[in-house]
């Protein structure tokens, strides 16, 4: 859940999602999901020419199994809130998970 | 937690329902079709799917129907911008033209790492090969 609530607070922000398959796009979250799905807006591809098929594509949705990285602008994470939230989390992890 | 979608802030692909879609699968293969349904495991249905072949700056399609894709399988989902889709600087090409290019091109890969993994193996590492073939 830790996760999940952390790209909450970073919808609206440009980010960069690379995946398994080496493909990156940048984009601005809309929104997250538990499963860390992604869905972006205003895409753009990163090498474009390697991917013509995503050149019709404006929105996307990522399955959150398929994400590699996700690369945010450092101006928007707060470190030290993370850092103390994942300390929490690790002396009382929440029941968390899916069913 | 979060059987009703519509209330939540998750992730919904409810929007995207009965919209054009392109849904790129784990094994490379881009599908364009409708949404007409999907779950929680991003199971999907999309009907009048083609299969869109893309090499070089040329494109084939196949028609394939009504698909039901395994949510496992999916990478991504992109709305289609009609628009956009119009101005492609892509080529339709008859699909056997495509699906010949595409078979050369995948037996040269092959080829390569075949070479590659021999390589490495002599070198004396151990190298992963994909699960069935798993290309993206």
């Amino acid at each position: 859940m830790l996760f999940y609530s952390f790209f909450k607070t970073l919808v609206g922000q440009p980010v960069t999602v690379e995946l398994k398959n080496d493909l990156a796009i940048t984009g601005v979250l809309v929104s997250v999901d538990q499963f860390l799905n992604i869905k972006l807006d205003n895409i753009k591809v990163v090498d474009e020419e390697r991917y013509p098929h995503m050149l019709a594509v404006k929105n996307c949705f990522i399955r959150g199994s398929v994400v590699r990285y996700v690369q945010l602008p450092a101006p928007s994470v707060d470190m030290a809130l993370l850092q103390d939230a994942a300390r929490r989390e690790r002396q009382q992890p929440a029941a968390g998970g899916r069913k | 937690m979060d059987s009703f979608q519509v209330f939540t802030t998750s992730t919904s692909l409810v929007d995207s329902v009965d919209k054009k879609l392109l849904v790129v699968l784990r094994d490379g293969r881009k599908l364009i079709g409708i949404l007409r349904s999907f779950d929680q495991f991003a199971n999907l249905v999309l009907q009048d799917t083609i299969e869109r072949i893309y090499v070089g700056d040329t494109y084939g399609d196949i028609h394939r129907g009504i698909f039901i894709i395994r949510g496992e399988n999916v990478v991504l989902l992109g709305e289609i911008d009609e628009d956009k889709e119009d101005e492609l600087p892509l080529r339709e090409v008859p699909v056997e033209e495509v699906l010949q290019i595409q078979r050369e091109e995948m037996e040269a890969k092959v080829k390569r790492e075949k070479t590659k993994h021999r390589m490495l193996s002599e070198q004396g590492f151990s190298v992963d090969t994909a699960e069935f073939g798993e290309l993206y």
